[in-house]
């Protein structure tokens, strides 16, 4: 470590600067109505957040506080020969500079299951991008420039990068000497993990089939793109811990992983969530956490790191991009009668969520239908590509890519209409999964169809003006545009899709949660504190209005997620509103019994239906079921705090057994369909999407604001890796071509149809208020509508995402 | 360098200045008004989006010598902006600390989830709702078409701006 006078000090700031202990301290929401579940109440942290006020991670400021910076790997396989940082060291402002040798313990890798990632490269950098060395210093740019003194030796190892390339004889082990409990059952080291699923006789079953088609698909690689960077605050405690504000999805488990790395027993390493600008899968590994503490532990000062943009796409991991190959016969009648699929995922140079999304992909293969007999195959790669792990839908994505294209193919081959064809095949509650397992809850497959399918179309060539004029902005490709409309063919296309909720697999799937309640100012003043992540899905909306109904108060304070409290699992699978929500719920009707107990030994004597009735707190008062008021909440509880922190889980699940596939291994299902049209201009090959309808089954709409809007942004992001978004990886260096915002293309709102939303709420019996998760089943189906709409539109066979120009030109 | 400029309407003024420094770090970093934000930094997400002498820029790519001596109107400054606009056009909404139409309206509509492209939006919706009071829906998506969103799906976003200027006129 080298320190030296900053060069450039900063300067002191003219507004009160923000310490992290300034960041959202707590949403307080008052609501003008009752503002329990069902109401559509807005977010408890919208007014910060539209005055700028809200901190997210990138916001922390520290006085007297330095910046992190990372040094990533510029080739994607190879030997390193040596690092020299004495350069580094050198300029003035810098006051550290660390690499694998300056690593504190013997732990130096993490990983959500398997511990394969270096927390800085050591011997070999496995991916084009792979941190190497950290440096601190006084400013930015500072660190930056320090960083590219840094010397480096690389002696270049051959890449692998598929399947074939992998699995190939004497193919480069990306993992050489790998013991995690995968390798046994895998049939070759470079994969990290397969899963086969059996049932029935698909050989036979081939056999009485009328018709069968088989397809090749390819899914690209896509990014969550969330727009708040990877960054955070750092800050060295006295008593030898860390103090971390950070934007992730589980807090619990970035501490996991990080205390053994940095040498200090858990409750040293104190987490704060901050502001976080979205997530979707992308926070759920670890970025810069540990090199920020590493840092900040060393340097004895805060240390903030932001990432950029190019930087971003390198420091989390990716959607798989897969290769599937599918099978379906079908009885001339329009029955399935078997499905044979391989999967391939590319899980890239590390495994982080990849074993699970095989089981994803591999429990989900066959989609919402009947299918008696199949066999199938999901298995997820070691490459030298970019490492991927979990994006919103989870393996189920992919999936769902192939079988509808498959659905479509049959029903044109069968001359049955594609939506018939689905509903006459659809599963219903009571099917049996390939798993063996039993959907035990609603599964309205063909009524969510038949609701997209009633929808008005929107009007005909809407770019027509009165005079017959184009109104160019409204084609395809916008006022970019070269044509006005000649070329120009509509389509229709539909996909319906099944996705888990919740950690599946035997995963112990809980969550935490504290509620208090008490008097303030002659008040009742409910408190909820969980550890769940905040990342934009509304979690915090939807606590206050379960403490509400369950407590009968207006007043509720959310406390800031940190982990002085239980965990509370992953913002991930659509599970926080289910699971954390749960916990809340379980908690506050703990706390109720515990008010009720203190009214009885209060007011029992006063009135017969203490002891007798069933009691329930209404708008601060103790009422019975009948709605008599037995008592006010305030006189009740008078100075008595009731605080409770209590776990609670959903009912378990099972590991699929790695033979044959079968298993309960999910708890719940979520279920959305969408009706895409589209207008392709055919001579630009240029697609505009006109309307995305979605029919989703809720379960039970907590907040239908809320939940309108994750079944929209939900389409879109799948919209987006139907027309253009692709992470392109050359194939023979393994390095990552668009790093940046200018050449990994999301849509904005020129790209964007009308998305209208119909919501079922069919009661899960199973679930907390008979709900379901909402946040992925929407990025489902929304990517085969639009395709099927292309390839209605066009004739074209279409058989990967994104579809390009070049694809619908045939160039 | 020290660079001299007004945010908000009120002077402002930044030392030890690296030339390189951007419009955006200077508010972020050396000011404390972070409600700009950083997305990209390159230009194409316009989450740092504020206003320069009252034209929608990107922070991030003007230069910190550009705005010497200029006006930087930031999210932090959009409801006392708006508020006074109101007042100088007789329109309704005077009280002080009340949030502006369009800042209502995001909340309202939905349009809110993570929020990180929020304080752009807004600087640019409010802009093209001071030049165009009634907008069609294809004037408000070309106008908001350089500001990235990632969690909504555009259409609450749509629907905030809509509500926005239907307030708007009913104020007047
Ligand atoms: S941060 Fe300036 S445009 Fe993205
Ligand atoms: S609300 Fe998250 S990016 Fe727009």
């Amino acid at each position: 470590m080298a320190s030296s006078t900053p060069r450039t000090s900063t300067t002191p700031r003219t507004s009160t600067p923000r310490t992290p202990t300034g960041t959202p301290t707590s949403l307080t929401q008052r609501s003008r109505t009752k503002g329990g579940i069902g109401e559509s109440t807005l977010r408890p942290d919208g007014t910060l957040k539209v005055t700028g006020e809200f901190a997210y991670s990138s916001d922390m400021w520290h006085e007297d506080m330095l910046w992190g910076h990372t040094l990533r790997s510029t080739v994607a396989h190879a030997q390193i020969r040596s690092i020299d940082i004495s350069e580094a060291l050198a300029v003035p402002g810098v006051y550290a500079v660390l690499t694998y040798d300056d690593l504190p313990t013997a732990v130096k890798h993490y990983g959500l299951e398997i511990q394969d990632t270096p927390v800085l490269a050591h011997g070999k950098v496995r991916h084009h991008g792979e941190p190497v060395a950290i440096v601190a210093a006084d400013h930015p740019e500072t660190a930056r420039r320090a960083a590219a003194k840094i010397r480096i030796d690389y002696a270049e190892l051959p890449v692998v990068t598929d399947e074939l390339s992998a699995t190939a004889p004497g193919a480069p082990l990306v993992h050489e000497g790998r013991d995690d409990h995968h390798i046994g059952h895998v049939p070759h080291p470079n994969i990290v993990h397969r899963q086969p699923i059996v049932r029935g006789d698909a050989g036979a079953a081939a056999a009485r089939a009328d018709v069968i088609v088989t397809g090749d698909y390819v899914f690209g690689m896509q990014d969550q793109a969330f727009l708040g960077p990877e960054s955070g605050l750092a800050v060295p405690a006295e008593d030898g811990g860390v103090d971390l504000y950070v934007a992730t999805q589980w807090l619990h488990s970035d501490l996991r992983q990080m205390a053994p790395v940095l040498g200090l027993p858990d409750h040293k390493v104190r987490m704060t969530l901050s502001g976080v600008g979205g997530a979707f899968g992308g926070r759920e590994d670890l970025s810069m956490q540990i090199h920020a503490c590493l840092l900040a532990l060393r340097t004895g000062k805060p240390v903030k790191m932001v990432y950029n943009r190019f930087e971003s796409f390198f420091g989390h991991v990716h959607r798989h991009p897969a290769t599937l190959h599918y099978e379906h016969g079908a009885t001339r009648d329009g029955k399935l009668t078997h499905m044979r699929c391989r999967i391939v995922l590319d899980g890239g140079a590390y495994a982080s969520a990849s074993p699970a999304v095989v089981g994803n992909a591999a429990s989900l293969s066959v989609g919402p239908y009947v299918v008696e007999d199949v066999d199938i195959e999901a298995i997820a790669l070691y490459t030298n590509n970019p490492p991927c792990g979990a994006m919103r839908g989870f393996g189920a994505v992919q999936a769902c890519f192939a079988y509808e294209a498959q659905m479509d193919k049959l029903a044109a081959e069968l001359g049955l209409d594609p939506v018939e064809f689905r509903q006459l095949n659809a599963m219903e509650q009571g099917t049996l999964l390939p798993t063996g397992q039993r959907v035990d809850s609603p599964a309205p497959v063909a009524e969510l169809l038949r609701r997209v399918k009633a929808r008005p179309l929107p009007p005909e060539r809407q770019w027509l003006t009165a005079g017959e004029a184009a109104d160019v902005r409204a084609l395809p490709g916008g006022l970019s545009n070269t044509t006005h409309g000649e070329g120009v063919v509509r389509g229709v296309g539909y996909a319906v899709g099944i996705k888990n909720v919740g950690f599946s697999e035997g995963f112990d799937d809980y969550s935490t949660a504290r509620v208090r309640l008490e008097v303030i100012a002659g008040e009742p003043v409910a408190v909820v504190h969980t550890a769940m992540a905040e990342v934009g899905q509304g979690g915090v909306t939807v606590h206050a209005q379960i403490a509400r109904s369950e407590l009968g108060v207006t007043q509720v304070t959310i406390q800031p997620a940190d982990t002085q409290v239980g965990s509370a699992g992953s913002t991930s699978a659509s599970r926080q509103t289910y699971v954390t929500g749960g916990a809340v719920k379980n908690a506050c009707e703990h706390v109720r019994e515990r008010v009720l107990e203190l009214g009885r030994r209060k007011f029992g004597t006063y009135h017969p239906a203490w002891g007798t009735a069933e009691l329930l707190l209404e708008s601060g008062k103790v009422v019975t079921d009948g709605g008599e008021v037995l008592a006010g909440l305030a006189d009740v509880l008078e100075d008595e705090v009731v605080d409770l922190e209590l776990e609670w889980r959903h009912r378990p699940t099972e590991a699929f057994d790695l033979r044959t596939g079968q298993g309960n291994g999910h708890v719940q299902y979520s279920f959305a369909a969408h009706r895409a049209v589209v207008e392709v201009d055919t001579e630009l090959g240029l697609v505009k999407v006109i309307e995305l309808a979605v029919a989703q089954d809720v379960g039970k709409a907590l907040n239908p604001l809320s939940v309108v809007g994750q079944i929209q942004g939900g389409s879109l992001q799948g919209l987006g890796v139907a027309v253009m978004e692709e992470i392109i990886v050359d194939p023979v260096t393994a390095k990552v071509r668009n790093p940046s915002f200018t050449d990994y293309l999301i849509p904005t709102l020129l790209d964007t149809p009308a998305i209208p939303v119909d919501i079922l709420e069919l009661a899960d019996e199973h679930a907390p208020y008979g709900l379901r998760g909402v946040g992925e089943a929407p990025t489902l189906s929304s990517t085969p509508a639009i395709l099927a709409a292309i390839r209605n539109a066009t004739g074209l066979e279409l058989n990967r995402t994104p579809v390009r120009p070049e694809h619908l030109t045939g160039m | 360098m020290r660079v001299n400029f007004t945010v908000n309407g009120r002077r402002q003024e930044a030392d030890d200045v690296w030339e390189g420094e951007s419009l955006l770090y200077i508010l972020r970093e050396r000011l404390g008004l972070p409600g700009s934000k950083n997305a990209c930094e390159q230009g194409e997400c316009g989450s740092c989006t504020v206003r320069l002498d009252g034209v929608p820029v990107c922070a991030c790519l003007v230069a910190a010598g550009q705005v010497e001596g200029r006006e930087v109107l930031t999210v932090e400054g959009l409801a006392e902006y708006a508020g006074q606009r109101d007042r100088d056009r007789g329109q309704g909404r005077v009280r002080e600390g009340e949030l502006s139409h369009v800042q209502q309206a995001f909340m309202d509509a939905g349009a809110v989830q993570c929020g990180f492209c929020t304080p752009g939006l807004l600087v640019a919706a409010d802009e093209m709702l001071e030049r165009n009071p009634s907008p069609t829906d294809a004037d408000i998506r070309e106008a908001l078409s350089g500001n990235l969103c990632r969690c909504t799906g555009y259409e609450a976003i749509l629907d905030a701006v809509r509500l926005a200027a239907a307030r708007q006129e009913e104020a007047i």
